[in-house]
């Protein structure tokens, strides 16, 4: 078991945890995940390491609702417990000097990126970091992104907060104005990341992405998070999660984490009508949040 | 014990043992085990038991014993099920063998202690895989297992993966008066036996009984650990303090056939197929959380003639598949996978198209998989594993229609010990080098044996590199020799 030591909302359907896993903290560096299993009939679920306390023996992960498994995360408070946790899993990201470095977090994948920024300033590069949310309320981790770039930027496609649109515009502004960028690190959606790609394979920029395939073991066994990239066959658990952006094949991506929608949409639809059976007609749950497959980051 | 000549308690006569049949274990009827997950071989009674046991014709040199990987003494083992004595005679398997439950229900026995027995040249060999289960399911029923006592020695072992080899090595040594204590990457012990063998060929209660009884003589356990990731070996051998340790880490990634549709939704390694199922209970969804595709009354194909090809075609049948297809590039002879398996497969109704092989897979436009368009094969010349090499014959394709695909055509080294162990060799695929006698690694009190230094090999096979692996783990402990 491992407890939760704090839990707070950073935003609406968007909590951090700070967790006891004393061995995994000692381990953990940026770019690394973990699967987490809550109770005995839970699924696995991979989610991004944020940061962790090697000290205090702590990892802090941060989790957005979208179907049962976050949701139930999410409902979980300070002083209890998840049955299991696992890791740190996958490479961790290539920490060297670049030079000027591009960090895009899009929505909860900033939390991911965030570590990720933090190593790469650590590391003696001009870190310019570029977050986006869908609105005001869902920008994340703004003074801990600020502590670590050169220069921030932020866009929300509503305009509700800082610039309207997107980050990949504030990606092409950079571009446009002549800024040498000798690496661009993006975590966020898959559409995010595949239209950052897209924008820099043309000017040859060099791009990692961050990939959030459907895992089970997350340790090189299952097979299910296959990916391709150059046209072959490799997994995330093992090979990844930080790919070439340029060799990544999207479309297969996107299509894959739609393999258990049904499934996904059944099985949040149960836990909602039984949630509101506890909670009665007046507390109800609405929040029917997009379908996220596979793990968040 | 007196040297005097030991009287054989077989009531029957040495000439008229071959008369007697084989005796059959009791089966559930093929249609209605092919609709649950409840164990196909029902087990023997005493009465069949003894019946068996008395075929043994007691040879002066037992060749089963020489060809079982961990040395199980057969001939005293029997004998001991003829006298009645079923608890000594499960002690007796101990002795050589921590798993006899296990080993009695999934060891191709064909290919071992039966495979040599002295009846096989005249008549069937003697059960001996189905006595090997009586005695231990009796001993289970019983209860009363003797935790044999040690004096401990001091000495602390690390292993890394709870599958067989691990397993085998945790009992060897413990019993060796050493301290153990073995990791395991997932949250349920066992490895393969849990996440890769199903329900119907070996119940998970099983194992849990094992595992139990291996706590009971002191081997401690710790779940949710990747060694190489969550602690190293370097970590494990300086700071935690072992002073040896075994690498056990099993089978790897999925091999895949880079043929075009591979991705497409629909397409399986068996790996995760089976382990949904068996280790995640994605069968019982919405109950557990891990979806997988519905079965039910589609078609179904596993690609590969092995053991794990089996057991996962052999659950999509009993998860309501509609059509059920072994697709294997050889033929029947070739067929690696366990003999019984295949007969009990053929009874259930699995359609084996064999000297078959795949060559695209088919997709609705919209990501998911309608069918393989597959070739069919001929022998040609022996290839480099000894076996006549598959060539296509020209024009034979035709198209399968499907709506799930499973891979199971074998697996690759796991990386992750390996590249996170300096000094640790490996061969060329990839795999840990060991000695073959005494299962060392080129770094000194490292030992590794099982899938992770052969590929994928059988459960008997990496329990045989654990005993081995244990003999010399003891030996160096003692010695201080590497």
């Amino acid at each position: 078991m491992f407890k939760i030591t704090h839990a707070e909302f950073l935003a609406p359907g968007i909590k951090r945890f700070v967790i006891e896993a004393p061995r995994i903290a000692r381990k953990q560096k940026p770019g690394q995940f973990v699967i987490l299993r809550i109770y005995e009939e839970g699924e696995r679920i991979p989610l991004t390491i944020e940061n962790s306390d090697p000290e205090r023996g702590t990892i802090n992960i941060v989790v957005q609702s979208a179907g049962k498994t976050t949701h139930l995360l999410n409902s979980l408070n300070t002083g209890d417990e998840i049955l299991d946790v696992v890791g740190p899993l996958g490479k961790p990201s290539e920490i060297a000097k670049y030079g000027t470095v591009v960090v895009v977090g899009g929505g909860v994948g900033t939390a991911m990126a965030y570590p990720t920024a933090a190593a790469l300033k650590q590391a003696g590069n001009r870190v310019i970091s570029i977050v986006g949310a869908r609105n005001k309320e869902l920008v994340i981790l703004e003074p801990e992104m600020r502590a670590v770039s050169d220069a921030l930027m932020i866009t929300t496609d509503d305009g509700s907060y800082a610039d309207k649109g997107f980050v990949t515009d504030k990606l092409r502004q950079l571009i446009q104005n002549g800024t040498r960028i000798d690496l661009v690190v993006a975590v966020g959606p898959i559409v995010m990341m595949r239209a950052v790609a897209e924008m820099t394979r043309k000017e040859n920029i060099h791009t990692v992405v961050s990939l959030n395939p459907i895992m089970i073991d997350g340790t090189g066994m299952c097979g299910g998070c296959r990916v391709l990239i150059d046209g072959k066959s490799e997994f995330a658990c093992v090979d990844g999660p930080e790919f070439d952006a340029h060799r990544v094949d999207f479309a297969v991506l996107v299509q894959r984490n739609t393999m258990y929608r049904d499934a996904e949409q059944q099985s949040m639809a149960e836990f909602q009508h039984a949630r509101e059976a506890q909670a009665g007609a007046a507390h109800s749950c609405a929040a029917v949040a997009e379908s996220v497959p596979g793990g968040q980051r | 014990m007196s040297p005097t000549v030991k009287k054989s308690l077989n009531p029957v006569p040495i000439k008229e043992r071959m008369k007697v049949p084989r005796q059959l274990m009791l089966e559930q009827q093929p249609e209605v085990r092919a609709h649950n997950f409840e164990e196909v071989n029902l087990g023997y009674s005493t009465e069949l038991a003894q019946r068996e046991a008395q075929r043994c014709l007691e040879c002066a040199k037992p060749t089963c014993t020489d060809n079982c990987p961990v040395g199980v003494k057969v001939k005293e083992f029997v004998e001991l099920i003829v006298a009645g004595d079923f608890l000594g005679a499960a002690a007796k398997i101990r002795e050589d063998n921590v798993l006899p439950a296990v080993t009695g229900r999934v060891c191709p026995q064909e290919d071992h202690c039966e495979g040599k027995c002295l009846l096989s040249k005249k008549v069937k060999p003697l059960g001996i895989g189905y006595l090997e289960r009586f005695v231990a399911d009796y001993e289970q029923r019983m209860g009363t297992h003797v935790v044999p006592k040690v004096v401990p020695t001091g000495k602390k072992i690390a292993v890394v993966g709870s599958g067989p080899s691990g397993l085998t090595v945790a009992g060897d040594l413990v019993q060796r008066g050493h301290k153990v204590r073995v990791f395991e990457a997932l949250h349920e012990l066992g490895g393969v036996l849990v996440y890769g063998i199903p329900e119907f060929r070996l119940p998970k209660q099983i194992i849990r009984e094992q595992l139990d009884y291996m706590r009971e003589m002191g081997v401690e356990f710790e779940t949710d650990v990747v060694v190489g990731r969550t602690v190293t070996i370097d970590e494990l051998m300086g700071e935690e303090g072992y002073d040896a340790v075994f690498i056990g880490t099993g089978a790897g990634l999925p091999q895949f056939m880079n043929i075009p549709g591979e991705h497409l939704n629909g397409v399986y390694s068996a790996n995760e197929f089976l382990t949904r199922i068996n280790l995640m209970k994605a069968y019982k969804f919405p109950v557990y959380d891990e979806p997988m595709l519905d079965l039910h009354g589609k078609s179904v194909a596993v690609i590969g003639g092995g053991n794990t090809a089996l057991d996962a075609i052999r659950s999509a049948l009993r998860l309501g598949a509609g059509k059920a297809y072994v697709i294997y590039r050889r033929s029947d002879a070739e067929m690696p996978a366990r003999a019984e398996e295949v007969h009990h497969a053929r009874q259930e109704g699995i359609d084996f198209q064999m000297l078959t092989a795949p060559v695209e897979f088919l997709s609705d436009g919209k990501g998911w998989l309608t069918g393989a368009r597959c070739v069919r094969m001929e022998l040609g010349e022996p290839d480099a594993s000894g076996r006549r090499r598959p060539v296509p014959i020209k024009g034979s394709e035709f198209d399968l229609p499907l709506s799930v695909a499973i891979m199971a055509i074998g697996t690759s080294a796991n990386p992750i010990v390996q590249s996170t162990t300096p000094g640790l060799g490996t061969n060329k695929r990839g795999y840990i080098q060991a000695s073959e006698e005494t299962q060392r690694t080129t770094r000194e009190g490292v030992f590794a044996g099982g899938d992770i230094v052969t590929g994928s090999a059988t459960v008997i096979l990496a329990m045989g590199a654990g005993r081995r692996a244990a003999k010399s783990i003891h030996e160096y402990l003692t010695t201080g020799a590497w």
